[in-house]
């Protein structure tokens, strides 16, 4: 293995380039700055010191009843968890997390697919539909939630009051402030906010369908509706797991908007569980019971990520059937 | 060289070597599905099509639209009891008054400068840590790698807490490094550049170790420069994460002067008060240099973002 001949091996014949991968180290003189540990360890060192460590270290203060900076803690044992599976207010939170995400998903997806087929299919000003699609993905969750709360605000202000009116509605609507419409504003905002993401993996995608697969179809005579149900719905079949997965688990982690546009109300109603964990940490000052509340939280996402492995394994052993 | 290079991955995720090295950037004008033979020819479904997109655009470019027609607005004409766009003059007031008032340019340095920092140091160590992984061997390589991986799964999300408790120990809370250093370390870009790196071939490395370049010289003078279009890809998605992210800037910066501009922008909203042009003029500032920016790189940013979403996961 750590041969030291000064010469690289013989070079293989070319088409082995991906067989003989840990067959074959390259070789070269051992010099000590070109250790393969040289070039991971920058990212090692980090990811030691602000994943790994604070993950730890996070089990740890979930185990005692540390205050804000971590000093002056005594072990509880597991009470913390014990607690947080007694406190209506994780479970709440965590519905009310699960519930955004049902909420949000098949309209992110939806509309994103839709859009993807409007702009692959239509063919012109593809920039058109880029800018104004995508654009409001690259506004800060700040500006996305002002704007929002601004537009939907019930006054001789907001732009949807003023729309509404000028049809001849009169709604007076409290939008974020009645708790049957907040968590739907929310995720109103949301999709306008991101979908475009979702709108730019759908048209990669669309782009990477091989066009002969439309022009045997044709030959045989499918219009472009069959073409699109047996042809381009069918291809983008793992996109849309990908899609699927992505955007449970980015919906499962929503703050930003909830916490700037409602703060969590009415009555709590739209509280993300994220905010429970900042809550209970950095305004309540209990850093272990936030920890301990984190970590409920990050079984969750635990869950998602594996189903999701277990599906990206299966369709990878399909595809290589 | 067309017989060496096998398509990478599998087809569709992730930018393969092979294409990517052979393409560049593509060709400015017009996009790729827009030159086949196929041209428009408006059918009335294709009128149909284009009638519901445009209908999409008008929903989702109203509420920007909305933001800057009021923030140009005299700050007496922002209500009113019907729809009106354009108010009597138009005003630069609005933006004269927020920017002289609060701290949003020096929110945008920040931003900037923290931006630019971790998106450097993200490109950089992913970019090495990627070739140790798929390039050398060395004891515990396979181990290591592994729990990068499995790093994939942990959302940054989960780790404030416990994250918080470890900057306040090392001080580096209200500072620059405090928010960017928990930043740096993302394991899916890791992936994805061992992904690319293992579709390189390997022959044109070889060829440079024959005539005798270290470790490093091949990786600065062969790796990199094969690697521009998916080095770009993660240096444009890091950017807009960085630029954009708000819950840790929040949760590590008291200090109005430390803050980013998405989170000096919400915690300054209270002094403008009812005064909506200027709320409308501060979302404008806060918004505009990333819009500026994606104009002018739609494609890159398209495909960096396209790419490395699909690729991360």
């Amino acid at each position: 293995m750590t041969a030291t001949a000064p010469t690289a091996p013989v070079p293989p014949p070319a088409a082995t380039a991906d067989a003989g991968e840990k067959a074959r180290p390259v070789t070269v003189r051992r010099r000590p700055l070109e250790h393969g540990l040289v070039f991971t360890a920058p990212f090692l060192l980090l990811y030691a010191a602000f994943l790994v460590w604070p993950l730890l270290l996070g089990v740890k203060m979930s185990l005692g009843n540390d205050n804000i900076a971590g000093t002056g803690s005594d072990f509880v044992g597991l009470d913390n968890y014990a607690e947080a599976l007694r406190d209506p207010a994780v479970w709440s939170s965590l519905w009310n997390t699960v519930w955004f995400t049902l909420l949000s998903t098949a309209p992110l997806v939806l509309v994103g697919l839709v859009m993807a087929l409007l702009a692959h299919h239509l063919r012109v000003v593809q920039w058109l539909w880029r800018l104004s699609w995508f654009a409001p993905f690259l506004l800060p969750s700040g500006v996305v939630g002002l704007l929002w709360m601004w537009m939907i605000y019930p006054s001789d202000f907001g732009l949807a009051d003023l729309l509404l009116k000028s049809v001849g509605l009169t709604p007076e609507v409290g939008w974020l402030t009645d708790t049957r419409y907040a968590m739907l504003s929310i995720v109103l905002t949301t999709v306008w906010w991101t979908v475009g993401f979702n709108f730019l993996l759908y048209l990669a995608a669309l782009q990477a369908i091989p066009r002969h697969l439309y022009e045997a179809a044709e030959l045989d005579g499918a219009g472009a509706w069959h073409r699109l149900r047996h042809v381009t719905l069918p291809m983008l079949a793992r996109t849309t797991g990908v899609v699927v997965i992505l955007q449970l688990l980015a919906s499962l982690k929503i703050f930003d908007q909830v916490y700037i546009m409602t703060g969590g109300g009415p009555d709590e109603s739209t509280r993300p569980i994220l905010q429970y964990v900042y809550e209970a940490g950095f305004t309540g000052y209990r850093i272990g019971y936030a920890s301990a509340v984190s970590y409920v939280f990050f079984a969750l996402i635990v869950i998602v990520s594996l189903i999701h492995l277990r599906m990206t394994r299966r369709s990878r052993e399909e595809a290589a059937k | 060289m067309s017989a060496t290079v096998k398509a990478g991955p599998t087809a569709g995720r992730g930018l393969d070597a092979a294409s990517a090295g052979r393409r560049k950037i593509g060709p400015r004008k017009g996009s790729p599905s827009a030159e086949d033979g196929r041209g428009p020819r408006w059918t009335p479904g294709r009128v149909a099509m284009l009638a519901v997109a445009l209908v999409l655009v008008v929903l989702w470019v109203l509420p920007m639209a909305w933001a800057v027609a009021t923030s140009l607005k005299p700050e007496n004409e922002t209500t009113r009891t019907s729809l009106e766009w354009v108010g009597s003059r138009i005003t630069f007031e609005a933006y004269g008054k927020v920017w002289a008032s609060g701290d949003l340019g020096r929110w945008m340095l920040n931003s900037a400068y923290i931006s630019v920092v971790t998106t450097a140091l993200t490109v950089a160590t992913c970019a090495m840590a990627a070739y140790g992984f798929s390039r050398t061997e060395f004891r515990g390589r396979r181990f290591l790698y592994g729990l990068v991986l499995a790093g994939i799964m942990v959302p940054p999300q989960v780790l404030i807490a416990p994250l918080f408790a470890e900057m306040v120990s090392l001080g580096l809370v209200d500072t620059y490094w405090g928010v960017i250093l928990p930043q740096v370390a993302v394991p899916a870009m890791v992936f994805i550049l061992v992904k690319f790196f293992e579709g390189v071939p390997r022959e044109l490395e070889e060829a440079a170790f024959v005539d005798g370049a270290g470790r490093w010289r091949v990786f600065w003078t062969v790796v990199v420069p094969l690697s521009r279009p998916v080095l770009a890809a993660v240096a444009i998605f890091t950017f807009i994460q960085t630029w954009n992210n708000f819950l840790w800037p929040f949760l590590v910066t008291t200090d109005p002067g430390a803050m980013t501009l998405p989170v000096g922008l919400v915690n300054v909203q209270s002094t403008y008060g009812a005064r909506y042009a200027q709320v409308m003029a501060s979302l404008v500032i806060a918004g505009l240099p990333l819009l500026l920016v994606f104009a002018f790189f739609q494609r890159q940013i398209v495909r960096g973002v396209a790419h490395t979403g699909l690729a991360g996961q």
